[in-house]
């Protein structure tokens, strides 16, 4: 081959052939500078030609709205638009824009958001935001040219852009109705007061402000006159309730402008120009040895390396875990890996020169070992042990036992018996894990995307030796989390390279380390038998599942006790045993995932319930009518359930869906052979906060002497709400109207602990701690102004006005004393929900509070193919109370899209599927429309009778739909996800089965 | 060092070709996946500025599908109803996004066993041109994709074209198998071509993609097929016609035995769709 020559000459444009638009693209290894346009603007950029436009919009530009979620046109979440067509720009080479006309999300408001804009923030459909910018810019040309679309038109031009957090309903009718939110000219859209947004927008001063609204939506069950007067910024009507009212309201999220704008900044997005940037080396085996070359000599033979650094350069314990007495994970790994894609070293360099470094010849020799990646294999005799310390590969189990079930089972007039398995599901958030580090004097700082800013702080400090109060976690905005985002993944990594080079330092996990190297939802192998007498009532049952638990703890142990406090289901069970085991084995490490476990066991049992239905000839509802739990009944655990049992009232909701349903099915069947449809129906119930442990959360707020409320909302809010919620809750305990309200964020150097985002516990748990501080803080303001609970409060300007009957009295707050943090009132108020341990067999108060839900599932299967199309989800979900009903709903229509792929297509397969093309997550196309119906049972614990929401959503979807499936086919699929592979089989084996009994 | 070059004419890349080994970007959507986070370590051949290669032309004998034509292009062409079939496969490349930059020839050239182009073009007899500094040959669609990931391009070479003979006859449709609705690898595809005359079967074209290493046609089908009635009795001739073409792995989209279970059905569907609307006594005669 010929040398490379300098110039190149011969591929320069020839003068009569070129064309303008291709602007002056210099052909060769190095850099060009080529010339565009972006949203309007003449833009020119220095770079290779071939660098991704993805990157060179993010990082040359700094235009940080286009998000990268795979590099591959997986996920649709980097979509611009370039010369009006819609294009993935990760897999657009920068040479190709050369004079093309580029537009981002950042170029669709002008001065005022755009309809779309506004109607995705009035649907809610925005709910992390991560894939908003690019939703927001391919609906932005479909509706260029289709200004008024159909369902099937939205999902044609969306198809390409996978959500994980919204189950899409909303988008379609954000975009549907995006024309009733055309700006009109008419409206005098007073500026907002300046300094109040855009929240979180530079994700460490950390102030999100409540903001003002109103518009074209009436339905969710406040009326106008409880509304402040429309108030509009940006165009935007807020739909800002008045003082008081906030509860129960359905603002536009707090912290929504910004999603929609582009402005929002993720782990990935705010990267320093200076920082290192971090490639993490890791294991290709499931199990090997590894040894280290010469280190040092390869990182000096490549220029712009600043370091490698392995196991021995951690200062501290190099052993994290989300739960302490179990933590047995190295931050990177010391001479052996126990699973593929565990961190061994990390390589750190200057940017540019790391876009080109050639890993191949990096100086590690692996030596495979054996490897268990089942857990029977793991628990047969004299299999390897995965830690020396934890015989069986058991990592732990729980138990529950009440009266006596085997006595129950054989006195049972109906009795029936499964086994029920489930695959590895991946959270597929589509923010990979990403953020940066760096040193402010001697403390490290970790910007990154999280669930857990509190625990990501102790387990990096532990790792790194450094104090807790040296280690300072600013959590980004989450591009979704569901439980992955719980664990630290890159906080260790980033913070090493930062510690020891002095250096900020930079790292965003691709999409195959991210799947290869995080958690998963637990794989189950369940049996289960379930007994009920001749009038339906069950009287017993027996469960034992076992959780392949992956290569470390994790969430292992929370997945091992959850599930068998749950197993039953929402149902009154008398004699009831129960086993979960967490077994060990060399696959991906499983953790959390939205339900803990619950959701696998979900399929188990409401599968059988319908089985026993079928035996005693009840409906199928009705069985589930005569078993649920009602005030006063005992839950597995002997824990009394007083009052606040909402699971009899979501069935009782459902009826008059389930006949129509069944009706519409056996009108369709009776006039089709090929096709058949099923209805399916499965409930749910799920405790809110850990299981009989320590749960407490902490909420700080305040007035400043500018009249403005500081609430310190340490509940991260990766999407689901938190942000606006607790702030609803914190502003009617207060008295205070929300738009006072402004935010500060989750980092632990501002605002004290909220606890983790995690097991439904947000809106009950901080937001009972936001409802105590709310109340103390007017508590402290009545006793100031001397007058009693009845007086109402007013803030005016940087005055408190209080009114008792005919008395007003006003506080100036600027002649108040301030503290420190600026406050001239402040409240501070913890909630530890009240639980007690379970004992031997499992009995106790695992839980102050559990939420309950049932949904009906209604489909078509194929029956040659075993394909099956999704007709409605129908869900009705006891919530206690609805805060913010926008976002319940918000939390449903995403917990079902889950439970869809759980149900359907999810099968993560290590060294197989670790790419968003070979595991599959639903897209647009395949969820169909949910009816939601909210359910308020007041929960006597919760603020203002408030249970939580965001796991019940996803566990009744999977086993409804399975039993939709064999309602239309007659086949239970027994493992999940029924893949049409799965269901043809069964169909062509009880076919096979029927040929052979007509033959007989 | 590596080379990077951006010719705008053809015979400039040609010249280039000539000179030593190349990867080729056009779409990039092969292309970027492909290199995934590795530095770049080949010479690419930049043909995003041969202007000359987009688009769709005829001449007496052919079609002419430029190799840098997008699916999207070839969506918006107004083309022969045989061409309906290949029309639908593009509109299931990925997403709009890809159907927007992707070409039909790198489809091709990408040579995936589940690429959606390939059964289109199948039973349109489509042919590669392939050109380099010193020749220009035409090599039918099954001889230049040779297996999984292989193709017959030689040193040198760079598919300029795709050829589709005339008259390009009859009517055709497209079934593709997924587990989901968008944005998803097949688990099967078929494209189905059919000339009736006086109300029977006087060609027929079959051809199914991921189902073997490359797609293939299916000749006991299409023998099957020939003078029947165009009523539903089509579908009961597939069912008992022979398809030793295909050899299905499984993976993760599907088993073999579910492969070839579904496929027979999808080709009947893609068979009676491509005969056009039937009243329902023609189809229950099935």
């Amino acid at each position: 081959m010929r040398q490379a020559q300098p110039d190149m000459n011969q591929v320069l444009p020839e003068v009569s052939e070129a064309r303008p638009e291709l602007g002056v693209v210099q052909p060769g290894l190095g850099r060009a500078d080529i010339a565009f346009a972006v949203n309007g603007a003449a833009v020119s950029v220095n770079v290779p030609p071939l660098r991704r436009l993805s990157q060179v919009l993010r990082e040359e530009l700094r235009l940080t709205g286009t998000k990268v979620g795979c590099d591959a046109g997986d996920c649709g979440a980097c979509t611009v638009l370039v010369d009006g067509d819609p294009v993935c720009a990760c897999l657009m080479p920068a040479a190709s824009a050369a004079g093309a006309s580029v537009t981002t999300v950042e170029g669709l408001a002008n001065g005022r958001l755009s309809a779309l804009q506004a109607s995705f923030l009035a649907h809610g459909a925005a709910q992390c935001g991560i894939c908003t910018p690019a939703l927001l810019v391919a609906a932005t040309e479909l509706l260029d040219t289709t200004p008024r679309p159909t369902e099937t038109e939205v999902q044609d031009a969306l198809g390409g852009i996978l959500c994980r957090c919204t189950g899409y309903r909303k988008i379609i009718a954000a975009v549907m109705e995006a024309g009733r939110f055309e700006p009109s000219t008419d409206s005098a859209a007073p500026h907002p007061p300046a300094g109040t947004f855009p929240p979180y927008s530079d994700g460490e001063k950390g102030e999100a402000p409540a903001l003002a609204t109103p518009s074209p939506r009436s339905s969710r069950g406040e009326g106008e006159e409880q509304r402040e007067r429309h108030s509009f910024d940006l165009g935007l009507d807020r739909r800002m309730p008045i003082s008081g009212n906030a509860v129960g309201a359905s603002p536009v999220r707090l912290d929504g402008v910004p999603k929609v704008t582009g402005a929002e900044k993720f782990g990935g997005d705010s990267f320093p120009a200076d920082a290192l940037a971090v490639l993490v080396v890791r294991s290709p085996h499931y199990h090997a040895g590894f040894a280290f070359g010469d280190l040092d000599g390869w990182a000096n033979k490549h220029p712009g390396m600043v370091g490698v650094f392995t196991a021995a350069d951690i200062p501290g314990k190099n052993c994290f875990g989300v739960i302490g007495s179990f933590a047995d994970q190295p931050a990177l790994a010391e001479g052996f890996a126990r699973l593929r894609g565990e961190a061994v070293a990390l390589v750190a360099g200057e940017r540019e020169a790391m876009f080109d470094l050639d890993m191949s010849d990096f100086p590690i020799r692996w030596t495979e070992l054996p490897h268990i990646l089942q857990p029977s294999e793991a628990q047969a005799k004299d299999a390897a042990l995965i830690h020396g310390n934890r015989p069986s590969n058991l990592l732990t189990s729980g138990f529950v036992e009440r009266g006596d079930p085997e006595t129950a089972l054989a006195n049972a007039a109906v009795a029936v018996t499964g086994a029920i398995e489930t695959s590895y599901v991946e959270h597929a958030y589509i923010e990979p894990e990403a953020g940066h580090a760096y040193m402010d004097g001697d403390t490290l700082v970790v910007v990154a995307c999280t669930q857990a800013p509190y625990m990501d702080r102790d387990d990096t400090a532990k790792v790194l030796g450094l104090p807790v109060d040296k280690v300072r976690i600013v959590p980004t905005a989450t591009g979704g989390g569901f439980g992955s985002k719980l664990d630290v993944s890159l906080q260790p990594l980033i913070g090493l390279v930062a510690l020891k080079t002095g250096r900020p330092a930079a790292l965003a996990y691709t999409r195959n380390e991210s799947m290869m190297s995080t958690t998963k939802r637990h794989p189950a192998e369940m049996k289960a038998t379930i007994g009920a007498d001749a009038d339906g009532h069950v009287t017993g049952m027996i469960f034992s599942g076992d959780f392949n638990t992956g290569a470390y703890a994790s969430w292992g142990p929370t997945v091992a006790n959850r599930v068998p406090v749950h197993a039953s289901g929402p149902y009154a069970t008398p004699n009831y045993r129960a086993e979960g085991r967490a077994i060990h084995t060399h696959g991906p490490i499983s953790g959390a995932f939205r339900g803990f476990g619950v959701p696998q066991a979900t399929i188990m049992q409401e599968t059988l319930y319908d089985e026993l239905a079928g035996k005693l000839g009840i409906d199928r509802l009705d069985f589930r009518l005569r078993n649920c739990l009602r005030n006063g009944s005992e839950t597995v655990t002997g824990q009394r359930l007083e009052s606040g049992v909402g699971i009899a009232e979501c069935l009782e909701a459902l009826l008059p869906h389930w006949a129509r349903a069944q009706a519409d099915a056996d009108t369709f069947n009776s006039n089709h052979e090929e096709k058949k449809r099923g209805v399916g129906v499965a409930s749910c119930w799920y405790g809110c906060g850990n299981t009989s442990l320590p749960n407490p959360s902490t909420i700080r707020v305040g007035i400043a002497a500018d009249g403005t409320v500081i609430l310190h909302q340490g509940a991260v809010d990766i999407g689901q709400g938190s942000n606006t919620v607790i702030t609803q809750i914190c502003a009617d305990a207060l008295g205070l109207p929300l738009e006072k309200f402004r935010l500060k964020s989750a980092d632990t150097a501002i605002s004290p602990d909220a606890g983790k985002t995690s097991a439904s516990r947000q809106t009950f748990v901080t937001g009972k701690a936001a409802e105590k501080a709310g109340r103390a803080l007017r508590e402290k303001i009545l006793r100031f102004a001397n007058v009693s609970e009845k007086a109402t409060l007013q803030l005016d300007g940087a005055a408190i006005v209080i009114r008792e009957g005919e008395a007003t009295r006003r506080i100036d707050l600027a002649s108040l004393d301030m503290d420190a943090d600026g406050f001239v009132f402040r409240a501070e108020e913890t909630y530890d929900p009240p639980t007690l341990p379970l004992d031997a067999k499992g009995q106790g108060k695992p839980y102050a509070v559990y939420g309950y839900g049932a949904q009906i599932a209604e489909l078509e299967v194929d029956l040659k193919l075993g394909t099956v199309k999704l007709i409605k989800i129908t869900a009705a979900h006891d919530v206690g109370k609805a805060i913010n009903p926008l976002l319940v709903e918000g939390q449903i229509e995403g917990g079902i899209a889950q439970g869809i792929g759980m149900a359907l297509m999810e099968e993560y397969i290590p060294g197989r599927t670790e790419n968003l093309h070979d595991y599959l997550i639903p897209t647009i196309g395949d969820v169909p429309p949910i009816e939601t119906i909210l359910v308020e049972v007041p929960d006597p614990e919760g603020p203002f009778g408030a249970k939580g929401l965001g796991e019940h959503v996803l566990i009744p979807t999977a086993p409804a739909i399975l039993n939709a499936i064999r309602h239309a086919t007659g086949v239970l699929v027994t493992k999940v996800p029924a893949t049409p592979t799965r269901i043809r089989a069964g169909i062509l084996e009880k076919d096979g089965i029927r040929e052979k009994e007509a033959r007989a | 060092m590596i080379r990077y070059a951006k010719p705008t004419t053809l015979d400039e890349a040609l010249a280039l070709l000539g000179e030593g080994a190349w990867r080729i970007l056009a779409g990039g959507t092969d292309f970027y996946p492909a290199q995934g986070a590795k530095p770049f370590r080949d010479n690419v051949l930049d043909i995003n500025g041969l202007a000359a290669l987009r688009g769709i032309a005829e001449t007496d004998d052919h079609f002419v599908i430029g190799a840098r034509t997008t699916w999207t292009d070839l969506i918006h062409h107004p083309l022969p109803p045989a061409f309906d079939a290949l029309k639908q496969a593009a509109r299931e490349v990925g997403s709009p996004q890809i159907q927007n930059v992707a070409s039909v020839a790198g489809n091709l050239c990408n040579a995936s066993p589940a690429a959606d182009g390939v059964p289109g073009l199948l039973v349109l007899d489509a042919e590669v041109e392939l050109r380099s500094a010193i020749a220009t040959r035409h090599l039918p669609l099954p001889d230049f994709i040779l297996g999984n990931r292989r193709t017959a391009l030689q040193p040198g070479e760079m598919v300029t074209a795709i050829r589709v003979p005339k008259p390009a006859a009859g009517t055709s449709a497209f079934v593709k198998l997924g587990a989901r609705r968008y944005l998803v690898i097949s688990i099967a595809m078929v494209a189905a071509r059919l000339v009736v005359d006086n109300g029977r079967v006087t060609e027929a074209a079959i051809a199914v993609g991921s189902c073997s290493a490359v797609a293939r046609r299916l000749a006991g089908v299409e023998t099957a097929l020939l003078g029947l009635p165009r009523d539903g009795g089509l579908a009961g001739a597939i069912q008992s016609a022979p398809m030793t073409e295909l050899s299905p792995i499984a993976d993760v989209r599907g088993s073999a035995e579910y492969r070839l279970d579904a496929v027979r059905e999808i080709v009947a569907r893609a068979v009676l769709t491509a005969a056009g609307p039937m009243n329902d006594h023609m189809v229950a005669a099935a």
